[in-house]
């Protein structure tokens, strides 16, 4: 039904036109869901615009041809194509907190949508827009529609995104990523209302991800892109199972199993983290070891914020972020955290790290008790042996500041090494001992691209010469190849010089591979503890159990 | 909500209370006031006994409260100058000012927000580009240079509009208006457009800033690929969502336009609040100083308690209470 048939699209620029896509053809029949996987520039979401005709300015469709039926798409004026749009073509955009108006009630949105496209009243619309929510999943609907977006929460937005989607009953869906910002439980339920939508509507669906577990659950065939150009293209079971091409086969290797442990990502290209100038770095980290081994434990720690005051004479409610949380990190092992968002781990990270004091509970580092929140020193010998990698390394590293001031601080706020010259050496040295051109130093953060800019973050927190290091999602932000290099990465730092490691994820599989042992976190309560293994083969909790089936894999027998 | 708007009112009262002090500080310690209202032949003895029944005796503290009391009472003392009651001259002087302001601030809205609406959806046209050269050089002039041109071209060249003073004005009850009458609107159109240049473009550039940045988000993207009228998404969706950040800047400007339409009154001689105070301020006629700062700090709370109100008129997301009043927050 849809063909796109040699579709190039280009951006003009000062320095002549970039091709954001060559010569990609792809068919998608009714009923059809259609995977469309790559990573971050891949040209995906490009692909998906051109088809709506919304190609953000000032790209232009250079050549080929995309026609829905009948209808060739190029042709079409803009008041046509905007006429069609809705009505025969759709798209679900990534992040329901932001595809909403938050100053309109669901009911005016979706009443709007359905009378620009058909000829009804707005009772009839507002049954229509009632009956559909419901049918969505969204109980209570006649009540419900009456909300505004920020009323719903996330999962539920998602739906109504749909719903407004599908409201008009197009032919075509085109879905941009359109789980990649909820947690798994509700991404699995998304995932199954787009099935069945494809099923009893005979909706045809683009579905643009970088998640090859989505792709390997939903889609009955899938594309491969990278750089614009399609790589491979097919029935899903074939494409993932029996990849031919060297760039799918790579793209496949790098994802994390969930159903088993590898020791190493496989990495095409991957420089040895021991090269000669890195060594100057590694005898310094090794000589700074000072300190044995340093385990973290904390017992019932509690932590609780005010939420926000609903009335004058009342105590604001509290939000209880952590509740009787007690953890045990063995010295020298990597202790994993999971679980959905609003958990509480990025609250234990910053009442590990002294951000936030907890209202009960003690916590002790290596033996030796460690203060909470304020009553931490500045100079606290913890601030030095507990270091931190976010998890946006758009915005952990100062853009302002060259990279090497950025590490040489480091060193100079310690107190490690006095001499100007010499800090800015070591600085070098560190860079290439996580992998990167030690020229870099003269560099500022935005010349370089996620994956770099989270290897100069471990960079920083190394110059620190920690003990212990928490890792909050570090790698979400990153495409899967880079995401697989970090990992590696860190596996061998940890070998290396023996650290501690808290590694906080949301991301099952990839605890999996880094962990040791795992701690299943769910609304500040932890519900698991146990040794990594054991607890992916025989989880013991019921939410355990329900994270793992749902969190999209490979079924085992395309055998990746 | 109620607990909002009180932490506001709250919040004001101590503004208001500050600027008080001030005021009276410049009663207290600006000058010697019994030397000001007392001729060179006034005896010591007349001196002391005037400071004594004036209470300018007693404590710091207690004068203060006093005067703080009277000022909400609504007794505001009496001018050196005229020796008439200040609270009789600022009340007589506040509708001019006020319908001023208030008709250069439709002017300026008028203009504006369409004119930032239309440059922002036509961001690279030949009539974009003119606009927002015009207006910068508008913005680059000072008020009393676009006055006195408005005065020389419409008033002294083309004749067509007077150059000073409100014209006929009505009165109804205390208030004296120039709204009633076309003589009066034709003294008020130079008076208001000049002051409303300033604001008309800085709420242009705003409403272009915004509007491009909003026509931009996710959710117009949305609107677009589900074939939501163009119409609808320009005025509907997106203008709304403009208007929240704009509201604040032209209220703060609102204020602004009350405080320092000193300029414009000079030029034209409008017989406003600003011109009393530059007359005080030549006859240092300290009560008049010390009350109009009262008034205009007055005038600022609340305009800002305005746009607080407002905010949560047009922004569901503020609106706590009446989650906790319906539907639970999250579902």
């Amino acid at each position: 039904m849809l063909s796109i048939k040699g579709l190039t699209v280009k951006f003009p620029s000062r320095f002549g036109d970039f091709t954001a896509i060559e010569d990609v053809h792809m068919t998608i029949k009714p009923g059809e869901i259609h995977g469309l996987v790559g990573e971050s520039g891949a040209g995906k979401s490009t692909v998906g615009a051109a088809v709506i005709g919304l190609l953000q300015s000032p790209g232009y469709v250079a050549g080929g041809t995309i026609s829905l039926g009948e209808t060739d798409l190029q042709s079409l004026t803009f008041a046509q194509a905007h006429e069609l749009r809705g009505d025969r073509i759709s798209m679900i955009f990534q992040d329901p907190q932001t595809s909403l108006n938050p100053l309109m009630t669901i009911e005016d949105q979706l009443i709007e949508t359905i009378q620009a496209h058909s000829d009804v009243s707005e009772a009839t619309a507002r049954k229509q827009a009632v009956d559909l929510l419901e049918e969505i999943g969204i109980q209570d609907a006649s009540a419900r529609i009456k909300a505004y977006p920020h009323q719903f929460s996330g999962g539920m937005r998602q739906r109504v995104v749909i719903a407004l989607a599908i409201c008009t009953d197009p032919d075509l869906i085109i879905a941009d990523e359109p789980t990649t910002a909820l947690d798994v439980a509700v991404q699995s339920q998304v995932l199954d209302l787009i099935q069945r939508l494809a099923q009893e509507r005979q909706i045809a669906f683009m579905l643009i991800t970088h998640d090859i577990g989505v792709i390997a659950q939903v889609a009955d065939r899938v594309t491969v892109m990278r750089n614009g150009h399609v790589m491979e293209s097919g029935e899903t079971a074939q494409v993932l199972g029996t990849p031919k091409n060297a760039y799918t086969i790579s793209l496949i290797d790098a994802v994390p199993p969930l159903d088993r442990k590898i020791d190493r990502f496989h990495v095409p290209k991957e420089d040895g983290i021991a090269s000669a100038q890195g060594n100057m770095a590694e005898r310094w980290l090794l000589e700074g070891q000072r300190h044995d081994l340093t385990g973290l434990s904390v017992e019932n720690l509690t932590v609780a914020f005010e939420g926000p005051r609903t009335s004058l004479f009342c105590k604001p409610p509290t939000y209880v972020a952590l509740n009787d949380v007690s953890l045990n990190i063995k010295p020298g092992s990597i202790m994993g955290l999971v679980g959905e968002s609003g958990s509480g781990k990025s609250t234990l990270a910053k009442v590990i790290t002294g951000l936030v004091t907890p209202q009960k509970g003690v916590m002790n580092l290596g033996g030796a008790a460690l203060p909470a929140g304020k009553s931490r020193s500045r100079h606290h010998l913890s601030r030095q042996l507990v270091q931190m990698v976010f998890q946006d390394p758009y915005s952990s590293l100062n853009s302002r500041h060259r990279v090497g001031d950025i590490l040489a601080e480091t060193l100079w706020f310690y107190g490690f090494i006095k001499d100007p010259t010499e800090r800015k050496n070591m600085a070098a040295s560190m860079l290439s001992l996580v992998g990167m051109p030690p020229d870099a130093i003269t560099k500022y953060p935005h010349q370089f691209s996620g994956g770099q800019r989270q290897r100069i973050a471990v960079a920083r927190a190394l110059l620190a010469r920690p003990r212990f290091l928490i890792c909050d999602e570090p790698t979400s932000a990153l495409d899967v190849s880079i995401q697989a290099e970090i990992l590696n990465l860190l596996k061998d730092l940890q070998a290396k010089f023996g650290l501690t490691i808290l590694f906080i994820s949301h991301n099952l599989a990839v605890v999996r591979q880094m962990a040791d042992d795992t701690a299943v976190l769910r609304n500040g309560k932890i519900e698991e503890v146990n040794n990594t293994e054991a607890l992916y083969e025989n989880p013991q909790h019921e939410y355990t159990k329900s994270l793992l089936a749902q969190t999209p894999v490979m079924p085992p027998s395309w055998g990746a | 909500m109620v607990y909002f708007i009180l932490k506001r009112i709250v919040q004001s009262v101590f503004v208001m209370a500050a600027v008080a002090f001030l005021a009276f500080s410049l009663f207290r310690f600006v000058g010697d006031p019994v030397t000001q209202m007392t001729g060179v032949e006034t005896s010591v003895e007349d001196q002391e006994r005037l400071r004594d029944e004036l209470g300018l005796n007693d404590p710091f503290v207690y004068q203060f409260v006093r005067f703080t009391h009277e000022m909400v009472l609504g007794d505001f003392g009496f001018s050196y100058r005229t020796r008439q009651p200040v609270a009789n001259m600022i009340a007589d002087r506040i509708p001019a000012t006020l319908e001023l302001g208030v008709v250069a601030l439709i002017i300026s809205l008028m203009v504006g927000v369409p004119a930032g609406v239309y440059t922002a959806l036509n961001s690279r046209g030949v009539m974009t580009q003119t606009i927002l050269m015009t207006t910068l050089v508008g913005v680059s002039i000072p008020t009393f240079v676009i006055g006195i041109m408005l005065i020389f071209i419409f008033g002294v060249q083309l004749g067509w509009l007077p150059t000073f003073g409100r014209g006929g004005t009505v009165h109804i009850g205390n208030w004296q208006s120039s709204l009633f009458t076309i003589d009066g609107w034709r003294a008020l159109l130079l008076p208001a457009i000049t002051l409303g240049v300033y604001q008309l473009t800085l709420t242009m550039r705003l409403v272009r800033a915004e509007m491009m940045e909003v026509m931009r988000s996710d959710y117009i993207r949305f609107g677009m690929a589900r074939g939501v009228p163009m119409r609808s998404l320009y005025y509907k969706h997106a203008l709304k969502n403009t208007l929240v950040p704009v509201i604040t800047i032209v209220g703060l400007q609102f204020g602004g336009v009350i405080a320092f339409s000193i300029v414009t009154e000079s030029v034209f001689q409008w017989p406003g609040l600003g011109l009393l105070f530059l007359e005080s301020i030549r006859f240092v006629d300290i009560p008049v100083m010390g009350v109009y700062l009262v008034v205009i700090a007055f005038f600022f709370v609340l305009v800002n308690l305005v746009v607080d109100l407002l905010y949560v008129a047009i922004d569901p997301r503020l609106r706590i209470r009446d989650v906790h009043d319906g539907l639970p927050e999250k579902i």
